[in-house]
């Protein structure tokens, strides 16, 4: 096959490509330059697209000796992922943006190009599995990535290969000492790669203003404090609350509910944050089953799996949980999985 | 393969190889005081009166540097500090709006961290400067202009001998970028009229890391690094010697080579330029169609990216440019283009060709061959 591999400048994407090279296919790399103002070095495990990560990944190419080119889709990396997560973030929801860039850019950007320009396929170093056009999770399990491409249609997942799904992380790491590619140790990226300092709130903060506005306990209806923005909050919160009445009960507080329109953030007790019952917007799916369906959900990047029953509701599903969920906050995605397979996903809409 | 690609570096012509690798062989620091020393000076100076005569210029008006991006940050920086030194109410550059970024950014700093203004000169749709233009843009707070000889990514020629007479006529001294121009078009220093000119090796069939700037005996030009003072106490650096041989060889024979070498890449080019539109009437043919570089043929190929051309064209082994890249190889639309009144989606559209001194028939039928096929499969891809 014709194969563009995406390599980041990280070591997943370089040894994806790499076992592509192996597999016998004609492989061309790309990195995608998502940064409009790219630094000169990395930094640390955060940040990302970094000049440093594009030479990172052209000397993979160079060793692998596959031709290399650099794709400026920073405009729509702008739009898609970071315009989306700020106004997710101002209309109280809490997003997931690597979900988004998976979605609009890797996926459908980059690989509409691919398609286009006459390769059959994008290969990526995502920690999962696709076989015979079935997502599941990684032999991995603590840096699986199914949760993040389950929200790929039929066929997006029809034109890509995951070389890695059988593979640990420090067998992949094995790999690329094996291979020399000077990767091969590099950092973990994690966080939110366009937020190089970590600091979400004050990252908000810059974009949306201050948009002061009162903290009311859920269960006497009092202003216990003020907030900043309701940006800085997202459900299931604890920290940084800032509360100057306390509780009468003395217990801890978290954040049960964010509403951005009458600026008002509501704190409760733990127990408040349980939701058995979620409602979510249109469906995609990965692999289509008839509803009503029982299978497992799993609610965000890295969280707990439930047992759940899903049945069809106006514009997308309704999931009754087998064992109650804490923190969900409309916005995050709940992806349906059958054991390790992936079946489809939908974004959260509301929650009882 | 069919590479295209000669106004981003051309293959160094065998003689200077051969006198790279001769002075490579022998010892010695051009500066020493001993046999050995006195033996690489020879072949410094012998170097510096080559370039002399075959650029117009005299001996001392050679200043030999690491290359163009040197030659071009030495005379905008230097001459401006120079000229504000003298005069401090001089302190506005004015710099055709189609300059390499090795101007275009050294003016920007300039501004940036030194106080400057600038004027950036506009250009017609073709690329041009008109004298008339920088003749209404000058006065007496201009320490310097500066205007490319010939354009690097559309081939146009710009009046170079016109607008450094404007420039004197108001006492300002004037720069030119010729990287592109030497070894393609007849470039006389002394002729031209201009106080300093930019040279560099690679484009002309000499080594990499070799370059001249010509600065006439009468410009005062402030240094922008210290040292032994080597080059009339503006550059410093010991001299590298190998390259300077090689560099003189490759001026020398590019510019006696020149008038067989113009008119043998003008029947190339304009057979490439009209089998283009012949085999995609819809390309549109940039720069100007009779002041040009032989070697340059620029299109803008509406609805597709130059970027996937690029790319669609390397795997089928021709080898081409879209114009201009930043460091991390990230495409942008060239202000060039841009600058000669283009929006973004056409000037992100555009291919350059070059041919050089090695160029023959056979690169032009090799991108022919594909180019229909390219075109078509570019078209299908979403524009940004």
């Amino acid at each position: 096959m014709r194969l563009l591999a995406a390599l980041s400048g990280g070591v997943d994407s370089a040894v994806a490509a790499a076992l592509a090279v192996d597999a016998g296919h004609d492989v061309t790399a790309v990195h995608l330059a998502l940064s409009e103002a790219p630094a000169t070095l990395r930094t640390g495990s955060r940040g990302c697209c970094s000049r440093e990560d594009a030479r990172d990944a052209a000397r993979v190419a160079d060793v692998l000796e596959i031709p290399f080119y650099v794709w400026d889709l920073a405009e729509q990396f702008r739009a898609d992922v970071i315009d989306d997560f700020v106004s997710e973030y101002a209309a109280g929801r809490t997003p997931n943006p690597c979900l988004r860039c998976n979605e609009k850019v890797k996926f459908t950007a980059v690989l509409d190009r691919a398609l286009a320009l006459g390769f059959d396929a994008v290969v990526t170093g995502h920690h999962a599995r696709l076989t015979d056009g079935v997502l599941s999770r990684s032999a991995d399990e603590a840096k699986d990535q199914s949760y993040v491409l389950g929200v790929l249609t039929p066929e997006q997942l029809g034109a890509t290969v995951l070389p890695l799904g059988h593979l640990t992380k420090d067998e992949v790491r094995g790999i690329a000492r094996d291979r020399g590619l000077a990767v091969a140790d590099k950092p973990d990226s994690h966080d939110i790669c366009f937020i190089a300092d970590g600091d979400t709130a004050g990252f908000l903060r810059d974009r949306l203003g201050s948009q002061p506005g009162p903290v009311v306990d859920a269960l006497t209806g009092n202003v216990v404090g003020e907030h900043d923005g309701t940006y800085g909050y997202t459900v299931g919160q604890r920290r940084g609350l800032a509360l100057t009445v306390p509780a009468l009960d003395g217990r801890p507080r978290y954040v049960l509910s964010v509403e951005p329109v009458s600026r008002t953030v509501t704190v409760g007790p733990h127990e408040a944050l349980e939701v058995s019952t979620v409602r979510t917007g249109p469906a995609v799916w990965s692999s289509p089953r008839p509803l009503p369906l029982t299978c497992v959900v799993q609610l965000r990047a890295h969280g707990m799996v439930h047992g759940c029953l899903v049945e069809p509701a106006a514009d997308g599903w309704s999931l009754t949980l087998d064992t109650p969920a804490t923190g969900l906050a409309p916005g995050q995605t709940a992806v349906l999985y059958d054991g390790n397979a992936v079946l489809g996903s939908a974004t959260v809409l509301s929650t009882v | 393969m069919a590479y295209l690609d000669h106004a981003a570096s051309t293959p160094m012509l065998p003689e200077a190889i051969a006198a790279v690798s001769a002075a490579m062989a022998e010892p010695g620091n051009a500066s020493s005081l001993h046999a050995a020393g006195r033996r690489a000076r020879r072949t410094v100076e012998e170097s510096r009166e080559a370039v002399a005569a075959a650029l117009g210029a005299r001996p001392s008006e050679v200043l030999f540097t690491s290359g163009g991006t040197e030659s071009d940050n030495l005379a905008v920086k230097g001459i401006f500090w120079a000229r504000r030194a003298a005069d401090p109410r001089r302190t506005r550059i004015l710099a055709s709006s189609v300059e390499h970024h090795a101007v275009l950014d050294a003016v920007q700093w300039l501004v940036a961290h030194e106080g400057a203004q600038v004027t950036w000169l506009e250009v017609d749709s073709l690329g041009r400067v008109h004298p008339a233009v920088l003749q209404s843009a000058l006065g007496d707070d201009v320490a310097l202009v500066t205007v490319m000889w010939a354009n690097n990514e559309v081939g146009t020629v710009q009046p170079i001998a016109e607008l450094a007479e404007v420039a004197h006529a108001a006492g300002v001294p004037f720069h030119t970028d010729a990287v592109q121009a030497v070894g393609q078009l007849p470039v006389d220093f002394a002729a031209s009229g201009v106080d300093a000119l930019t040279v560099t090796g690679h484009k002309l069939g000499g080594p990499l890391g070799a370059g001249v700037l010509l600065l006439g005996r009468d410009v005062s030009c402030t240094p922008l690094s210290h040292g032994g003072g080597q080059e009339r106490d503006v550059r410093s650096g010991t001299f590298d010697t190998p390259a300077l041989a090689g560099l003189a060889v490759a001026t020398t024979l590019a510019c006696e080579r020149r008038p067989e070498t113009a008119r043998r890449l003008v029947t190339l080019r304009d057979d490439l330029m009209r089998r283009v539109l012949g085999a995609v009437p819809e390309a549109v043919y940039n720069g100007d169609p009779v002041d040009r570089l032989p070697g340059n043929a620029h299109f803008s190929f509406p609805g597709c990216e130059g970027d996937s051309l690029l790319l669609l064209l390397d795997a089928r082994g021709v080898e081409v440019s879209t114009g201009s890249a930043c460091s991390s190889g990230v495409a942008r639309p060239s202000h060039v283009l841009v600058a000669m009144g283009q929006d973004e989606e056409q000037a992100r559209s555009s291919l350059r060709f070059s041919l050089g001194h090695s160029s023959i028939p056979a690169d032009v039928d090799a991108l022919l061959s594909v180019l229909p096929s390219v075109v078509e499969r570019a078209r299908r891809v979403p524009v940004r």
